[in-house]
Parts: C-alpha cells; structure tokens; sequence
C-alpha cells in the first residue's frame, strides 16, 4: 500500500515535471495530447472494461459536447459559460445516446453505438448553419483560469495535467465503490445481479453518465488544444481510436487507457515523422499486442513481471532447501 | 398465510407448453420438494416464480402479495433469493466479494459511487458470517476461480442465504457433488432455520427426500402427483412417471 502510494507520487512529479524535461514545444504538446486522449479512453474504459460494452460511438460525445463549446463561445459568451453548456450538453445527449443503445448488449450494442456516432457524425458535417460543415469552426482564444494563461503549450499541458489527474481520481474512486462493484457484477453475471436485487439498466445507465462526462471533458480540451472543431474529430475513426487504446492498454484497467493513449498518440505523431507508412506500424503494434498479450498491455506486463519475481524468489530457497528441510 | 402461492401459470416457448396449470401453495416454513425427469419444466417454474421469464398467464403471490409481472430485482427486496442449477457466480473475484455482492444487492449502499466497497467493515464482516455458515469462511479471500465446484455450490448457497430471504429457492443444489459434499450440503441445508421456507428442485429424489415436507411431482410441465413424502412415494403415478414404467 505504501509501495502504491510512493509509486502514484513519483509519477505524479515526473508528469509536473515532463515539460522541464522535455523542453521542446512540439513535445510538451504531444504530452497534452496523450493527456487529454487519455481522458477520452477512460471514458471508454468505464464502458467497455468496467461494464462489458463496447461502443464504437464515443467519439459523437465528444463532438457533442466540442461542437457546443465552440458554438456558445462564438455566440460571445465567456469560457466558463461555455465549459459548463458543454459538459452539460454532453451529459444530456450521452444520456439519450445511452437511453436508445443500453436496450441491448453485445453485438447490437456495438451497432447501435456506432450507428449513434454516425449520425452525431452526418450531423456535423451537414446541419452547416450550426456547424460549418466541413470548414469547422474556430476558437481564437484559450481560458485563463486564475489569471493562469493557457495559450502557451507549457500552460495548456498543466492545465491538461490538472484535469488528467482529476478524471483519473473519479475513475480510481468509482471503481472501488459499490457502484463500480455492481457494475462489474453486471458485465460478468446480469442474470445474477437482477436476482440479488440490482437494477442492471440503471446502473448501466448511470456508468453510461460517467463515460459520457468524460468523454465530453476531453472534447473540451480538444477544442481548446487544436482552437478548431471538424467534423473529422467525431468520425468512426476517431472513436475507433479511444476503443483501441483502452483494448491496447488494458481494459478494465485504470492505467491501461493511459498506455494506450500515449501508444497511439506518439505512433501518430513522432514515428510518422521518421516512417511513412506510421499507420500500418500502428496496426502491426496492435497486432503484436494482440498475439502476445491479448489482456492488453498493462495486464499483460503485470503478468510477466509477476512470474519473473515469482521464479526468480522460487530459485532461492530452492538452493537452501537441502540444508533447511526437514530429513527424510 | 401462504409464503408462496401460483395459480394457473402457463408457459410455452413455441409450441411446446413447459408450464402447464401449475398451482402451489407452500406454507410458512415447509421445505417442498419439487421433482420430475428431465424436462419437466422445474427449472422454467423457478424462472417464472423468480421472475427471470414471465409467464403466459396466471399469477404469482409472495406472502399475499401479488407480484406476477414485477420484475426480478423487485423480488428480491420483497425477501426471494435462488441459487442456479449451472453455477452463476462472478469468477474473477474472491469468494468474499462474491457474498459482499449478495449483501449489497439489497442495500441501500449500492448506488453509492464515492465510497471504497472493500471498506465497508460492516458489509464484509457479514459476508464472512454467511461464508462461517456453509464452512468456507477460512477461505473467504481466496479468489473464486481457485475453488472447486463443491465449494462453488457453497458459494452459491452463501449467498442466497446471507440475503436473509422469507422463500429462498435452491435450483439442483447437490448435482455433480461428490458422497462427502452432498451429505455437507443436506447437513448445511438442514441447518437453515425454520422461518424460511424452501422449495427445492432435485432430479435424485434419494438425497433430497429426507429434507422435504411436502413433494410436488411434475411432468411435462403439470403437477402430477402433490403430498406429503409418503403419499407421494406411494402414489402409482409417481412410480410411472419418476421410475419409468
């Protein structure tokens, strides 16, 4: 437990500490990314690790709640006002997407959440008046919380960072709570958990919420990292992305959405610097992942880091046994 | 009053009818049998009674009151707990959080989002009590997918039982048990307290006979033969039915 603790604080120096380290702005932006990526995959994550259903149609409540924010602040309302439309606006419409696609699982779940995200998609790219179609709209200006200026990427990253930490504090808290436990319970036993008494739906349901809210954070700080929305943001591919972070990294993990996020981003932007074909690197790494720790990666190297200790600490007593064991 | 009472409850999928008529009336306390072949229907008649399935027609009282079409969870508040014939527990957790998740079911605390589950003192304490009940609360952290299936069946057992229910249903609770588990398991079953009533399904009618007051036979979905033990070992019908003639 203090092992775990210690842990936890180091890295959260090292990430305070990332931009002094890195220095470069390019990099210090690719951290926020990763970051804010990161939230968007915990999102996921409640859904697909914690409760058995996997969307492919995130990437719309992102859009949702991006598209909102860009559209209250172009109106010339303040970013607070808009921050708060946004996330509000997501958590309402992440409530109707949850209410039509929670009457399945499984396959159709998959379906109808993709077909969900396509029509958020159709949406965007064709009600031009709200939207500006294809040109998107642009946000000039970024907030200043407490007179913090946030259009640096130094700036933007603690902002991120701050945020980061947050959403990975609620997702820590939910899934050790009962709520968590009994959402757990309906992804491996539904049947069981309606005779013990648990409303599955509803708590389905208000872990849909949860995803929801995160996923709008994150369209938040898109919007605010690139200061521009298209509806190239909340295609399929984007939410294809969250999904393969979070089976990447490890599903049902708190860290393994993280992994992901930063596997992703960093493949997408630092080795399609030096390789072409970057995106059918990304795809041979999930494949590699696939074949060789198909829990995803935290899990999976949790496992071998596991049997290592494990015969590395077997191997010694075994070589005092024949002093220390009892004779025959 | 009656602790559980059915009447005229009807069940077909397709064309086959699985549920036939049915009428029970188990009284405060009894212990009832409830026996037939394979595919009689015993297992749909728990479903229904459950409400896992909802029946064609007919009705369902629990203590007087009517919960033909409430939905399972609902039951479950009202004091009905069931254990399944194929084990349905949460493999990749400990044995004490699968009680714990038996405990919560019918707290108040489940929906609470903020606090840590395996904090809760109170909670695990009781789970370990319900675990002590069926003799595995020396192995309550093990992890469930460590476990026999003997003392899988004891789980199962523990956690209906730690619902505290008023009808508590057991669905084939000693089948693929060795000699040694069934004669635990009628042992622990024995010791469950007279205010609950149990019905209970068993396709061996040896191993259960002894536990049971009152034994309703069923066949293709009908009440055949209903008594007390030895009317119903006497019956004919029994011997043509269950004996195979």
């Amino acid at each position: 437990m203090t092992l775990r603790c210690a842990a936890i604080i180091i890295a959260i120096l090292a990430l305070i500490a990332a931009p002094f380290a890195i220095g470069q702005d390019y990099y210090i932006n690719i951290a926020s990314q990763i970051l804010l990526y990161a939230v968007f995959a915990l999102g996921i994550d409640v859904l697909v690790g914690y409760g058995g259903l996997v969307s492919l149609g995130h990437a719309g409540l992102f859009g949702v709640a991006a598209y909102i924010l860009a559209n209250v602040l172009a109106a010339g309302y303040g970013h607070a006002v808009a921050i708060a439309a946004s996330l509000i606006g997501g958590l309402i419409a992440t409530a109707a997407f949850a209410a039509v696609a929670l009457r399945s699982t499984g396959i159709s779940f998959i379906m109808i959440t993709l077909a969900l995200g396509e029509i958020i998609w159709g949406l965007a790219y064709r009600w031009i008046s709200v939207t500006n179609g294809d040109n998107g709209i642009s946000v000039t200006t970024r907030p200043a919380p407490f007179g913090l200026s946030l259009a640096s990427p130094r700036g933007f990253y603690e902002a991120t960072l701050v945020i980061f930490l947050l959403a990975m504090a609620a997702m820590a808290i939910f899934v050790r709570s009962p709520l968590g436990a009994a959402l757990a319970g309906t992804r491996d036993q539904p049947r069981r958990m309606n005779a013990l008494g648990y409303h599955v739906w509803m708590i389905r349901f208000l872990a849909f919420l949860f995803s929801g809210l995160l996923s709008a954070v994150s369209g938040v700080l898109f919007v605010y990292y690139n200061q521009f929305i298209s509806p190239q943001a909340l295609a399929l591919p984007a939410s294809a992305a969250g999904l393969l972070m979070v089976i990447a990294g490890g599903a049902g993990t708190l860290l393994g959405p993280v992994v992901g996020s930063a596997l992703v981003v960093i493949v997408q932007n630092v080795v399609s610097a030096y390789i072409e074909r970057w995106n059918f690197m990304l795809g041979a790494i999930f494949v590699a992942i696939v074949i060789f720790m198909p829990e995803g990666l935290v899990p999976g190297v949790t496992r071998l880091v596991r049997a290592t200790w494990r015969t590395a600490s077997r191997r010694r007593p075994r070589a005092m046994a024949p002093s220390l064991g009892p004779k025959p | 009053m009656t602790a559980l009472a059915v009447n005229g409850l009807n069940k077909s999928f397709g064309g086959l009818r699985v549920t036939a008529d049915v009428r029970l009336a188990v009284e405060p306390g009894e212990r009832r049998l409830i026996i037939g072949p394979n595919g009689a229907g015993k297992t749909t008649l728990f479903n229904l009674i459950t409400g896992e399935m909802s029946p064609d027609s007919g009705s369902i009282a629990l203590f007087g009151r009517d919960i033909t079409r409430l939905a399972s969870r609902r039951r479950a508040h009202l004091g009905m707990a069931r254990t399944y014939q194929i084990i349905t527990l949460f493999p990749r957790d400990t044995i004490l959080h699968n009680a714990r998740l038996a405990l919560l079911g019918l707290s108040p605390l489940r929906w609470n989002p903020f606090i840590a589950l395996d904090r809760q003192p109170h909670l695990s304490a009781r789970a370990r009590d319900a675990l002590g009940r069926v003799g595995l609360g020396h192995m309550a952290d093990r992890p469930l997918a460590e476990t026999s299936y003997g003392e899988k069946r004891r789980v199962e057992i523990a956690m209906a039982l730690a619902q505290e229910p008023r009808v508590l249903l057991l669905d084939e609770p000693f089948a693929g048990l060795s000699i040694d588990e069934r004669h635990d398991v009628r042992e622990l079953l024995k010791s469950v307290p007279r205010d609950v009533t149990v019905i209970m399904i068993e396709h061996d009618m040896d191993i259960a006979l002894d536990l049971a007051d009152r034994i309703t036979l069923l066949h293709f979905g009908q009440v055949i033969v209903e008594g007390t033990r030895a009317e119903v070992v006497a019956d004919p019908r029994t011997r043509e039915v269950y004996l195979g003639e």
